[in-house]
């Protein structure tokens, strides 16, 4: 069973965010790898770990893929230091100020070309935050789509995968034959920190850099120019009016209570 | 006059708040065609609900594959649709499923996508806040057909006498679209509390309940509140996840945001801060919610919130 992640690297989801000509400042802030998606490391780490026990080399793989600037890999490198086996980073210049519809296109063909049974996701980018990657994955692929799972039961000799699907509008139970694309919520589950000795044995791990004419995809399609849409205007909010701050010395409720009031909040 | 289509989000039996405020987006371009997916038979109930809004006509496609195979059966009658109606712009409401809905649709219909619009024009361009609402960007989709999804309460619906005209339409769906098969389906458990994302007032608790919701809930009984948690609260398993109020959880703007015991870190804040009042309550006076907070009361809230709920009471009394 090959599996492979897509993961990303995001401005550190606890620092402030600024936009510079309608595109998100990367370069002012930590990069980190998503939050979201070591979610779906965990996973993946969790079905091949059993399956590849006492094994002397192991016959499930999990593969992370990322689409970025140069530096992309050191978020790769966390997710190898977790335990994934290897990386593929697509990185070109001309990708920067991809939109949904190119970052869906450059993954696919990624993951075409590797060859996988399943392939994992996080929910959503902590940046974008716009939670269609995976589906538009699945429409571009022609994979089954099981995604928001709270809990994923994959059987790799039958292949097929059952999940939970768990959103605002309830729980469905879902599954479908390989290959499939998964995404993971953050409830299922909690990644492990990587262990001194996953961190050395990550230095060794491979990471394949491509080039967009290694996989196939011209720069036409992909950056600002093949983007579908576009930034018309971007604008910092404006801030916030100084409200009242007071101290309860024993009427705090009370004084709340007629604020809510005399504003006819409630 | 330009079509707008946009699809009626339902439960099956009961359609949700969105299909009345789509509408009235839709209205500003062109006329507002409304989308029903559903079961052999629910159709018609479905439509009866939709009157007294402003959708002009009524397009119910009944196929018990849609519900049975997930969001792919979703995007292929939904595309059956745009190629029948041949519209300007097709809208949804930001959900999990709206949102997976519209990227797939946008590929199949080869048109560019754009997700958690607040706002939609007559010139089909949209308004998002992104970062955690530290800025507004107004975006446009410049290749195909614009495919947008808008968040809940962003407008108010507008209300229209006359009734929409009401078609039905057959679509079949193909194998490469049945590849999941739904076993089991579950309705979300619902207290008696309005929706997170739908609400007009939240309140949220975070670490400094120390666990114990009740008073937070109390309040939120009181004031028809939902009941929102922060990453802190969540993780540490005192309130479901489906309750996270933040950047990787649920993003609300309601009139009134009231949080307790939440320190405020950007983390929670990109998931408030454009709610139009915010009120905090929390012990330490240097906490950050303070900062955004349009009345702040440094104290505990085990002894504010009761007693602002007495206060409140004999008020109404």
């Amino acid at each position: 069973m090959k599996i492979a992640i897509c993961v990303k690297q995001v401005p550190d989801s606890w620092a402030e965010k600024k936009m510079v000509n309608g595109r998100l400042d990367r370069e002012s802030v930590d990069a980190v790898l998503n939050d979201l998606d070591e979610y779906a490391i965990e996973e993946a780490l969790r079905i091949v770990e059993p399956l590849n026990e006492g094994k002397e080399s192991p016959e499930h793989t999990i593969t992370l893929i990322s689409m970025g600037p140069e530096r992309t890999t050191e978020a790769i490198r966390k997710g190898l230091s977790m335990g994934a086996d290897g990386g593929v980073l697509v990185s070109d210049p001309a990708l920067a100020g991809s939109d949904a519809v190119a970052t869906a296109k450059v993954l696919s063909k990624v993951i075409q070309d590797g060859g996988f049974d399943l392939v994992f996701c996080g929910t959503e980018s902590t940046d974008a935050r716009m939670s269609v990657i995976p589906a538009m994955l699945a429409e571009s692929l022609g994979w089954a789509q099981l995604t928001f799972a709270g809990s994923v039961k994959v059987d790799a000799g039958a292949k097929s995968v059952e999940i939970a699907r768990m959103t605002e509008s309830g729980v469905e139970t879902m599954s479908a034959a390989f290959p499939c694309i998964v995404s993971v919520i953050e409830k299922i589950n909690e990644p492990r920190y990587p262990s001194f000795k996953g961190i050395m044995a990550a230095k060794k791990k491979p990471i394949e850099t491509k080039a967009l004419a290694d996989i196939g995809v011209s720069s036409g399609e992909v950056g600002t120019t093949g983007a579908w849409s576009e930034v018309l205007e971007a604008q910092p909010r404006p801030p916030r009016d100084k409200g009242v701050k007071l101290e309860d010395s024993g009427d705090g409720g009370t004084k709340l209570a007629d604020y809510l009031l005399e504003k006819r909040l409630v | 006059m330009a079509n707008i289509l946009f699809l009626v989000d339902h439960d099956g039996s009961k359609v949700a708040k969105t299909p009345g405020e789509l509408a009235t987006f839709a209205k500003r371009a062109g006329s507002a065609i409304g989308v029903i997916l559903a079961n052999n038979g629910a159709g018609d109930a479905l439509a009866a609900q939709l009157s007294g809004t402003e959708i002009d006509r009524l397009i119910v496609v009944e196929n018990d594959e849609i519900s049975k195979h997930g969001i792919a059966a979703a995007v292929s009658a939904l595309a059956q649709v745009v190629a029948k109606e041949k519209p300007e712009a097709i809208l949804v409401a930001s959900s999990a499923r709206g949102k997976e809905i519209a990227g797939r649709l946008a590929l199949r219909i080869a048109g560019g996508v754009i997700t958690d619009a607040t706002d939609f024009r007559s010139d089909l361009s949209t308004t998002q806040s992104v970062f955690g609402g530290s800025f507004t960007v107004n975006a446009k989709v410049k290749v195909g057909t614009p495919v947008i999804s808008i968040r809940p309460s962003s407008i108010e619906a507008g209300v229209a006498s006359a009734a929409a005209s009401i078609e039905k339409l057959e679509v079949s769906i193909e194998a490469k679209d049945k590849t999941v098969t739904i076993s089991n389906s579950q309705p979300p458990v619902k207290g008696g509390r309005p929706d997170l994302t739908e609400a007009k007032i939240v309140i949220s608790g975070g670490r400094g309940t120390n666990g114990n919701f009740a008073e937070v809930e109390a309040m939120a009984d009181l004031i028809g509140a939902a009941v929102g948690a922060s990453r802190a609260a969540t993780d540490a398993g005192w309130y479901p996840h489906t309750h996270q109020v933040g950047q990787t959880g649920k993003t609300v703007s309601p009139q009134l945001y009231i949080a307790c015991g939440i320190s405020g870190a950007i983390q929670h804040r990109a998931g408030m801060q454009t709610s139009k009042t915010i009120v905090a309550i929390n012990k330490d006076p240097e906490a950050p919610i303070f900062d955004l907070a349009d009345f702040g009361v440094v104290g505990d809230l085990f002894a504010v919130l009761p007693q602002a709920r007495e206060a409140l009471k004999a008020k109404r009394a």
